[in-house]
């Protein structure tokens, strides 16, 4: 078990190692830096002013040379302005000095760099959007599961029966509904003028200070729908299958009573399946957490990525997606170890 | 001319049964639910009760009004379409028309359910398909949109030019009556203007023909992807399974949605290698699909080899084709360099393509692999080894075709999760152009007034969920349909 745990940790540093190589080098493709350039001095910029521009801020340095300072393994780039002031990424005015500056400044001293967009610390950006977002997920996913856990069981306790079809009619259907889809009909049908029903409110903004019925009701409802079928299909499938399993055809034999079978014998079985999948919906909800977030003006990690994108703002867009990636292979890291933890058969072999 | 209601002078008649119908589809299912519910929950907490409970007494007689309910649900739903067939123009309201401007379509799907059902023994798996009712209905769907898509490159159903403007018809509701129509133009909008004052309705059947195209082209592109890197990493394992395996993992483990951002951007479309000594810059779109668009090739080519290598002159001829014409749509397609100029991909197009193409295999390899780690225990594997067939041929015409039920249920899955894909860039306004016609592009512009006008972005919204749904069906009908035999 403990030699299992460390060669995942391993891969998945390795993975992470990679993909955020990847991300590194997409921000820091030329048309990305001179947009870069072009938005923080001017839009009318010469190509070689923007080449010395560049050059200055050190991002005309091979890229291994770049990602490892940014990683905090090489030393940091720092420039010295024609009046012979020396600036740098952790050099800050009224705190330190060019002398008494750390020399290594990246992610691994916990320096997530400058946001240009917000003009902020991109790491304290990330942590209060990362709140926001987690709030929304939180809410999303006590509504999702118990409702997917519910239907799946129910569908999947007598396979073919009219209830498992109707019930399995509508998981593929709330499936065949992506965020947009539902967030936009949502928003025309309980929150527009053209339907009347007011109920709700189609913008989420005051809900990042406070929730209320009202206005954090339709985006959990939103992420919500699209992931209960999916759970749900995968609840049932796993739910019939272990209702065709030989104890449980022993136990009824013994006239133990349907419901008992379901409660007692089945249940516990059915649930570890979709427990993977619970863990592994992590990335599609983040998916479905941009959508719903700028659909609804709700200003939490999703619509932070979506700005820093669109805007080209390399430390912010960085630090989001390591977040992202590390939040998704640290669920699917617990979806593993969890299953081969709860599943008895794996576990004491 | 008067605008149109949405169910004209016919409503009055039809509205008041409609609306019992459907109130009483809603009450029988949702009771039944909650009646059967709460019987399974009562079994499972009485100790009284030794056997296994059959029937469930009262969830049943709900269960009993679900069938007419639903059917005469249907029924009436069908006369609203159909009506205005008969009756002269506005007297079925907007439904009414909209099923007159989709005549073609019902006609097309008639024929298209009449020969099906008639031959459906002799059919195979697709004749299978219309014993199970889901299948059917999801079939329906499918194929709406799809002789939709069809007639509307014949210039059928469409109603007005997708990309004109009309002066005073911005943000106009459904029905209204065109401003300062002229002889021989279509006299209304039929589900209303948008904010540019176009005409939604032939947005969204136009939307149609792009997602059609799009989508189930990308899905096919991920199948050969997968299935031609699957196929080799689970039949001969080792080192090339784990590398190729952990390559399949980064690209999963990237988050969908920040790969599009970091992919689908002008500025990635202008930066690529410049190739020394020429003028020539390699760009991104053309890097990864002058990768991707391979493995077609690849996979045709060894396909034909492994099959007629025994036999030169049949093998030359298949392997000749192949390279010749696929080469040729390789060179367009990918790298738009065509001898002829005939086929050739707009650059915004081209990399919303390869992006999905690239998200989406991955999946399909992982399935490819279990499915070929399953199979190639099998006897007739180990039979085909024993005869001395190579290694290509056991996996390209025993395996593979042995494998063919779990991959086509998921083809129609995945053409469904391609749409939604295609609808999320439009959404985020990635790739396709803004005025394209799109599904997710129309919602993405439709969003912005939603609270005011929400039919603009609420038509393409129906539409997109309406195809994804029949896949989704037409999936379960045909995964219900091979599992029989």
């Amino acid at each position: 078990m403990g030699m299992f745990i460390l060669r995942r940790v391993g891969v998945m540093l390795l993975t992470a190692f990679c993909l955020t190589f990847i991300v590194f080098f997409m921000t820091n493709l030329y048309p990305n830096l001179e947009k870069l350039a072009k938005t923080q001095g001017n839009f009318r910029m010469s190509d070689e002013a923007v080449v010395s521009y560049l050059t200055r801020e050190g991002y005309m340095a091979p890229l291994p040379v770049k990602y490892g300072r940014w990683l905090g393994v090489l030393p940091n780039h720092v420039t010295t302005n024609d009046e012979g002031v020396t600036t740098g990424k952790c050099i800050r005015e009224g705190v330190n000095t060019a002398e008494t500056a750390p020399r290594y400044c990246g992610v691994l001293q916990g320096e997530w760099g400058y946001s240009s967009v917000f003009k902020d610390d991109a790491g304290s950006i990330i942590a209060k959007r990362l709140g926001l977002t987690g709030w929304l997920a939180l809410l999303a996913f006590a509504v999702m599961i118990p409702a997917a856990l519910i239907i799946g069981v129910l569908a999947g306790m007598r396979e073919g029966s009219r209830m498992d079809r109707t019930l399995s009619t509508f998981s593929i259907a709330s499936s065949a509904t992506p965020e947009y889809v539902s967030g936009v009909i949502f928003i025309a049908v309980f929150a527009s003028s053209a339907f009347g029903l007011k109920w709700f409110k189609g913008s989420a903004t005051s809900a990042m200070e406070d929730f209320t019925w009202a206005n954090i009701t339709l985006p959990v409802a939103t992420i919500a729908l699209y992931g209960v079928g999916y759970v749900a299909r995968m609840t049932r499938a796993s739910m019939a299958e272990v209702m065709t399993a030989q104890y449980v055809r022993t136990a009824r034999l013994k006239g133990v009573s349907f419901g008992n079978i379901v409660v007692k014998h089945a249940l516990r079985n059915a649930l570890i399946a979709p427990f993977t999948v619970i863990m592994l919906q992590f990335p599609y909800l983040l998916t479905g957490v941009v959508i719903t977030e700028t659909l609804f003006n709700y200003k939490g990690f999703g619509w932070m990525l979506v700005q820093a994108a669109s805007n080209n703002d390399i430390d912010l867009l960085l630090g989001g997606s390591v977040v992202a990636v590390i939040v998704v292979l640290v669920t699917q890291l617990i979806s593993d170890i969890g299953y081969v933890f709860l599943n008895p058969r794996i576990r004491i072999s | 001319m008067e605008p149109l209601t949405w169910t004209g002078a016919l409503g009055t008649l039809l509205n008041p049964l409609f609306a019992l119908a459907v109130l009483g589809l809603i009450l029988a299912v949702a009771g039944y639910l909650l009646v059967s519910a709460y019987e399974n929950v009562q079994a499972a907490f009485s100790t009284t009760s030794g056997g296994i409970v059959m029937s469930a007494p009262h969830s049943e007689s709900l269960a009993r009004f679900i069938l007419p309910t639903a059917v005469a649900t249907l029924g009436l739903g069908m006369i609203y379409l159909l009506a205005g067939i008969v009756t002269p123009y506005g007297t079925a309201g907007i439904l009414g028309e909209l099923g007159v401007r989709f005549l073609p379509v019902w006609i097309a799907l008639a024929v298209t359910f009449f020969l099906s059902i008639t031959y459906k023994r002799k059919l195979g798996l697709y004749g299978k398909l219309f014993d199970s009712p889901i299948g059917m209905f999801g079939f329906a769907i499918v194929m709406f949109w799809v002789f939709t898509a069809i007639f509307v490159a014949m210039d059928l159903i469409i109603t007005h030019d997708p990309l004109g403007q009309v002066s005073g018809m911005k943000n106009k509701l459904p029905g209204t009556p065109l401003r300062g129509a002229a002889e021989g133009d279509y006299t209304h909008y039929l589900l209303g203007g948008d904010n540019l004052a176009r005409d939604v309705f032939s947005r969204m059947v136009k939307g149609s023909q792009v997602v059609l195209v799009i989508a189930p082209a990308a899905t096919l592109f991920a199948f050969m992807v997968g299935i031609t890197l699957g196929l080799p990493a689970g039949y001969f394992g080792g080192k090339l399974d784990t590398i190729i395996s952990f390559m399949a993992n980064l690209v999963l483990a990237f988050p969908v949605i920040l790969l599009f951002f970091l992919l689908v951007t002008p500025e990635i479309r202008a930066a690529g290698i410049a190739i020394p000594g020429t003028e020539y810059i390699w760009r991104v779109p053309t890097i990864l699909a002058s990768i991707l668009f391979l493995f077609p090739l690849v996979f045709l080519v060894v396909l034909f080899d492994s099959r007629y290598f025994t036999q030169p002159p049949k093998r030359n001829l298949y392997v000749g084709l192949t390279i010749l014409i696929g080469g040729y749509i390789y060179l367009g397609m990918a790298w738009d360099a065509d001898p002829l100029g005939l086929i050739s991909i707009d650059g915004g197009v081209l990399i919303v393509f390869v992006s999905v193409v690239f998200v989406n295999s991955p999946t399909v390899f992982r399935i490819v692999r279990g499915l070929v780690l399953d199979i190639k225990t099998r006897d007739y594997v180990a039979a085909g080894q024993t005869r001395g067939e190579g290694p290509w041929y056991i996996m390209l015409w025993e395996i593979l075709p042995n494998a063919r039920g779990p991959l086509i249920v998921d083809f129609c899955l995945r053409i469904g999760y391609t749409i939604i894909l295609l609808g999320t860039l439009g959404f985020f306004g990635l790739g396709l152009s803004s005025e394209s016609p799109d599904w997710g592009t129309t919602i993405n512009a439709g969003r912005r007034l939603l609270s005011i006008y929400p039919h603009p972005a609420i038509v393409p919204a129906i539409a997109l969920m309406s195809l994804v749904l029949g896949l989704n069906l037409l999936a379960d009908g045909l995964r219900e349909e091979s599992l029989k035999d």
